[in-house]
């Protein structure tokens, strides 16, 4: 069974959580899933934030759908943030000249909320 | 070199790409990588093994754990019989991709791990070796 991957609206943000291994076939439905909430989600304003906090590995191929994925939902107009990326996760990344440019990072959740604009 | 512990495993479907990156991650934590070295190569086993799939049509990888005596660590090798690359100088630069990729699987892997080789024939296959030692002697 494919696992899936929950997106939650958290005060008119949707917010994902992306946990364990991203598997081939699971992350171009995380792309899917994450443009169709986006879609239904039409009429609010808010912002769209991915916590990678739990990936243990990012490998260019997952690396590019992230990025496709925050691109998508910019131009879809929503304000994306990738958070939590793990120090090994950034290091990798960088050492294979694969910096995620256009992307906007934070933190964790909380700094990515931040960014997003919603009140602590 | 000494080989602890050596398997063979087929890449032919993209569900066998995840089975090689995660022994290769479970090698790595018995041979006490850290956890950048161990995100390194199980990162690299993770793009050399989708380009054998991808590129070469499937084939398999040889994971290892290895002792020098001083030092432990993963080689891990890379076969298939697929077209071979055209421009290998070109591949290992980074940024030549011939499918939907970002073309640094190959360069980026190189910049991951301690020793590389690729040998490369065309019509007849790629392969690619690839050691990685643990930061510290145990």
């Amino acid at each position: 069974m494919t696992p899936t991957i929950p997106i939650l609206r958290v005060r008119g943000h949707l917010l994902v959580s992306v946990q364990g291994e991203l598997g081939d076939d699971v992350v171009e439905q995380f792309q899917n899933d994450v443009l169709s909430a986006i879609e239904r989600d039409r009429g609010r304003d808010g912002g769209l934030l991915v916590d990678i906090s739990g990936l243990e590995v990012v490998d260019t191929y997952v690396a590019r759908v992230l990025a496709d994925t925050a691109a998508m939902a910019r131009l879809m107009g929503r304000h994306t943030v990738v958070c939590g990326m793990r120090p090994e996760v950034a290091a990798t990344l960088v050492q294979m000249g694969y910096m995620l440019d256009g992307v906007e990072t934070a933190l964790d959740v909380d700094d990515g909320l931040d960014r997003l604009g919603l009140p602590r | 070199m000494t080989v602890l512990v050596s398997e063979r495993l087929t890449i032919a479907v993209e569900g066998d790409v995840p089975v090689v990156r995660r022994r290769a991650r479970e090698l790595a934590q018995a041979a006490h990588f850290d956890a950048f070295a161990s995100a390194a190569i199980t990162t690299a086993a993770s793009e050399l093994s989708r380009n054998a799939l991808v590129h070469g049509g499937g084939g398999y990888a040889v994971v290892e754990h290895v002792s020098d005596g001083l030092r432990e660590g993963l080689r891990l090798v890379f076969v298939d019989e697929g077209p071979g690359i055209l421009d290998i100088d070109r591949a290992l630069r980074g940024g030549y991709s011939t499918g939907r990729s970002l073309g640094l699987g190959l360069s980026g892997s190189r910049r991951l791990v301690d020793e590389f080789h690729v040998e490369t024939s065309l019509g007849k296959g790629t392969r690619v070796e690839v050691v990685k030692w643990a930061r510290f002697r145990r």
